[in-house]
């Protein structure tokens, strides 16, 4: 742990760009093959990136980039365009109907196929790894960089290895691992596991390849970085990049009593709010959770928030493109945009923990994993998704959850086997929620709708 | 669980007896399928200490290791089941038929049309439940390897002749049963649950037993009653009613029969070896018949109960109507086992102990692509499979109450109809979401484009057709619906893309550890230990 007197010394900006440049020497003149970087969330990953991308580019070194959406790719574009308009960029896309965002039709050095052929010769091509999967080539790229590398499988990079001679891989290990529909314990342990993540199967071939570390959260506010970092990061922590003050949460529209008011105002104070409902079980779209998301949602909207934070001093109002709802499961965001419709309320972001993914908002608003649960199944355990559902925000979370998960999570320790040569996780799920939930109690507000 | 099966559960039990969770068979069931009911050994793995085996409810054939810890008796177990298993699955690998697969020419590297040979039949192999398939795969990966005299006469150990070949037909259909869907090797509990839902929970359901008493309870007895007797009751001696499905047997059977059973053959063994003339030798003799007889009236009458259970259980299923997919997901299992027909025909070695990088994902791929299509498949084949989909909002079934022609912009204007469907369920439609439906067996892709709640009367949800209207302007005769028609559409697709060719094994790249080494094929027998000659 960091000594006292380098702690008041800690400055964000220096660290993060030590970290960075270190990470580019590697990159640009290191003698391996591929560089690890490990980020946390909103560290400055896509930043990284992209700068990345521009540097390899300026030193002559044709660069493919492999993400893992179609999202993310368009993310990647339009970043890379915005930092240098004049760069010739390709986007390789799929031939389905849109197949790219149409924003990148705006971006005069930005050229679109389906077919490699058309976009030989440009800097930089960019792809999903469904994409490049199916691309041939004779001559391989001299460099690539694939991004969301631990949600990549390996499978997936075996499928591209073939396409570059050197690799740049970015990548949040504490977030959602991939996941296939069905069983492959049968290849459990094996260094090429096709279900494990790419970085595993990279790292247990090629164990000497650096491995950097982005050391700076610039996404999480000074409240939620310990937290976050504690609990899913033990072994390699990491800071805000804002101090405590930094960043306000007001409401124009005082505090009516209710329980979602104090929540609000408990998570607008402190970063985090839990508001428990009576112990229960219920179904998974259990109905007085659902409507109790939307009461938060429609409250935080009504009150007239507003956000005060480095990026803008002047207050910025807190609406509805700045809010977030996270579930688990996909029918549980459905059911929470349709309580929301009910309240009229339109353009709140609600999506399961895998599609919020690499997604930044104001407050967030999330459903416990665990909440009204019998049982702590593996899936609902996933260090990851609460990792996901946890580290959304610039501001503020606000949990909504059923008591006594802590007594389901003792009634169901981890009983997962353990396979030989199976790199074991730490912290298991088990421990992380334990210590998500410890911290939230602190700001608990009840309710009996 | 999803929320249908909940409900089914709960009606289960409130019904006192299984409920339907299929109208129709989603699984191939052989009309001779080659059921195995195996025992092992407890405390030994892969120790087998018989088996009923045979395609002939009325005539099993009953194999006994007396000492399964001794090697001989189990090899000539081993070969003895190989003389079973080999003919039939022989009868089947000669009847063919020709076929065409497409390949790539090593020349031109295009692909073109090959004429090839498909077995007519595949063989089926039945075990009574999920464990009954990881001891098929047991037996595989412990056979497989093995020597004969005859390819190795220096091997101080060698296996009788067949034995290497049954067990890499047993690791075939150890490796084929992990594809979803696929027939060739089916655990009996697997396919029934899939069928009926019990109001117990799903770990209870692989009791054989069990289940069964769900289906069809006795006369005048409840479900969970007869469950809990086929799981519980024992006789005067301590011996359950019901033995379990196996391989794995009851401890009060092991303890209390089996163990003075075998201790009396190896007592007759020993004297035997120890007789002293022709006459001692003789009368020894009939001694250690008598105990292996025993041994072997013991594993029967454990077996036996299951052998009937099994048989019953594919009545049961062969009451159903087969599934309109069924046939076409067989096909697949017949090429999978003509292609290990050939592969075993060419010499090629046995199955490696571990699957390389690239072949790792291929199965991988082609097991995922499986699922999504038996998914699919078994939602179209049968309507209660599909409410289960609809309930979870991954599709939706409605009337058809207003269609709009209406065209796409561009120079050469394609028929894009809007259709408005009116349902009571409650799809998750996301904006612009793609859903299809069934037009003469092939899928007609939608995009979702607007809703409207309709009061009382449910959803409209209107759709703008994409495909499937021929190339002319005006579309096709009967490719768009008709007011009043009756449609049902998927959010999920019926069809899965084959995905991206892996490089070859031998082009393994850098981040997966390179090409596989040279020296590791073919693989060595596993090597001999203590622990072999016991």
């Amino acid at each position: 742990m960091t000594a006292p007197a380098q702690e008041t010394a800690f400055d964000p900006g220096m660290a993060a760009t030590r970290a960075t440049d270190a990470i580019l020497r590697d990159t640009l003149h290191g003698p391996h093959r591929g560089v690890v970087v490990d980020s946390p969330p909103g560290a400055g990953k896509s930043t990284l990136v992209v700068r990345a991308a521009l540097e390899l580019a300026a030193a002559g070194r044709p660069l493919m980039v492999v993400a893992q959406t179609n999202a993310q790719v368009d993310d990647l574009v339009v970043r890379l365009a915005e930092k240098d308009p004049e760069l010739p960029v390709g986007r390789l896309h799929s031939s389905d109907a849109d197949p790219y965002d149409k924003a990148l039709d705006d971006l005069p050095n930005v050229r679109k196929s389906a077919k490699t052929a058309d976009l030989a010769g440009l800097d930089v091509v960019l792809s999903t790894a469904a994409k490049w999967a199916h691309v041939k080539t004779d001559e391989p790229w001299r460099h690539a960089i694939v991004d969301e590398a631990y949600q990549m499988r390996s499978d997936a990079l075996l499928a591209v290895a073939g396409l570059f001679e050197r690799a740049l891989f970015v990548g949040d290990p504490g977030q959602l691992d991939p996941f296939s529909i069905v069983g492959s314990e049968q290849w459990a342990g094996l260094s090429y596991d096709p279900s494990a993540s790419a970085v595993t199967t990279l790292l247990a071939h090629n164990p000497g390849l650096p491995q950097h570390r982005l050391p700076v959260s610039w996404r999480l506010p000074a409240s939620a970085a310990p937290l976050v970092s504690d609990a899913f990061y033990p072994y390699t922590p990491f800071r805000s990049g804002t101090a405590a003050g930094d960043r306000r949460l007001t409401f124009a529209v005082a505090s009516d009593g209710s329980a979602p008011d104090r929540v609000i105002d408990e998570a607008a104070e402190s970063g985090w709010g839990l508001l428990e409902l009576p112990a229960r079980y219920t179904p998974r779209t259990d109905p007085e959770a659902v409507r109790a998301l939307a009461a938060v949602v429609r409250r935080l909207l009504e009150r007239g928030g507003a956000a005060v934070s480095e990026r803008s001093p002047d207050p910025a109002p807190l609406t509805a493109g700045r809010i977030a709802v996270g579930t688990a499961h996909r029918d549980q965001a459905a059911a929470v945009r349709a309580a929301l419709a009910d309240l009229g309320v339109t353009d709140v972001t609600v999506d399961t923990a895998n599609r919020l993914q690499g997604r930044e908002f104001d407050v967030t608003v999330v459903l416990h994993p665990l909440s009204g649960r019998p049982d702590a199944t593996a899936f609902h355990l996933e260090t990851g998704r609460l990792c996901v559902l946890a580290s959304r925000h610039r501001h503020a979370c606000i949990v909504v959850c059923r008591a006594g998960v802590s007594e389901l999570l003792d009634d169901h320790p981890s009983t997962e086997p353990v396979q030989l040569g199976v790199t074991v996780k730490f912290p298991d799920g088990w421990e992380a929620n334990h210590a998500v939930l410890a911290r939230l109690r602190e700001h608990r507000v009840g309710w009996k709708p | 669980m999803s929320l249908i099966a909940t409900l089914a559960r709960l009606e289960a039990v409130r019904a006192g007896r299984a409920q339907p969770a299929a109208t129709v068979r989603h699984r191939h069931l052989s009309e001779r399928p080659l059921v195995l009911v195996p025992l092992t050994t407890a405390g030994e793995a892969g120790a087998p200490l018989g088996a009923l085996v045979g395609p002939d409810r009325h005539a099993p054939r009953l194999l006994a290791v007396p000492q399964p810890r001794d090697r001989d008796l189990r090899f000539a177990f081993l070969a003895e089941l190989a003389d079973v298993v080999l003919p039939y699955i022989d009868s089947c690998a000669l009847a063919v038929e020709a076929a065409e697969r497409t390949e790539t020419d090593p020349e031109s590297g295009k692909r073109v049309k090959v004429e090839v040979e498909l077995c007519a039949d595949a063989p089926q192999l039945i075990v009574p439940s999920r464990a009954g398939i990881d001891f098929v795969r047991l037996l595989g990966r412990s056979m497989r390897f093995r020597r004969t005299a005859e390819q190795d006469p220096q091997t101080p150990h060698p296996a009788p002749p067949r034995v290497p070949l049954l067990g890499r037909w047993l690791t075939h259909f150890g490796e084929r049963a992990r594809v979803p869907g696929s027939s060739l090797l089916l655990a009996l509990t697997d396919v029934l649950a899939r069928h009926w839902t019990t109001g117990q929970s799903s770990l209870e359901d692989q009791h054989l037993g069990a289940l069964l008493a769900w289906i069809s309870p006795p006369e005048g007895a409840s479900g969970a009653e007869a469950a809990l007797r086929a799981e519980l009751a024992r006789d005067a001696d301590g011996q359950l009613e019901c033995p379990p499905a196996g391989p794995a047997t009851d401890p009060a059977f092991d303890n209390k029969l089996l163990a003075p059973a075998i201790e009396r053959y190896d007592r007759a063994r020993t004297a035997l070896a120890a007789a002293e003339d022709g006459l001692q030798a003789d009368d020894r003799l009939g001694a250690l018949t008598a105990a292996e007889r025993g041994i072997r009236a013991l594993v029967e009458e454990c077996a036996l109960p299951t052998w009937e259970k099994v048989w019953d259980g594919l009545d049961l299923l062969r009451a159903l109507p087969e599934g309109a997919h069924v046939e076409e997901r067989w096909t697949r299992d017949r090429w999978s086992f003509t292609g290990h027909r050939d592969r075993v025909l060419a010499g090629e070695p046995p199955q490696p102990r571990r699957d390389d990088a690239v072949t790792a994902a291929n199965k991988l791929a082609a097991r995922e692509r499986e699922q999504a299509r038996l998914e699919a498949q078994e939602a179209l084949d049968d309507p209660l499979v599909m409410a289960g989909r609809r309930l979870a909002g991954e599709a939706f079934a409605g009337e058809v109450t207003d269609v709009v022609m209406a065209y796409s912009e561009g120079r050469r204007p394609s028929p894009r109809p809007l259709v408005t469907v009116r349902t009571d369920d409650q799809p998750h439609l996301g904006e612009r979401a793609r859903v299809y439906r069934s037009l003469d067996g092939r899928p007609q892709s939608a995009e979702f484009v607007a809703y409207e709640e309709d009061g009382a009367e449910g959803t409209l949800i209107t759709l703008r057709i994409l495909d499937k209207m021929g190339r002319g302007k005006e579309p096709a005769a009967g490719s768009v619906p008709d007011k009043g028609d009756r449609l049902c559409f998927t959010l999920f697709e019926h069809e899965q893309r084959g995905g991206a060719k892996l490089p070859d094994p031998e082009q393994t790249p850098w981040t997966h550890g390179g090409p596989p080494d040279e020296e590791s094929a073919p693989e060595a027998p596993d090597p001999v230990t203590e622990e072999d000659v016991l």
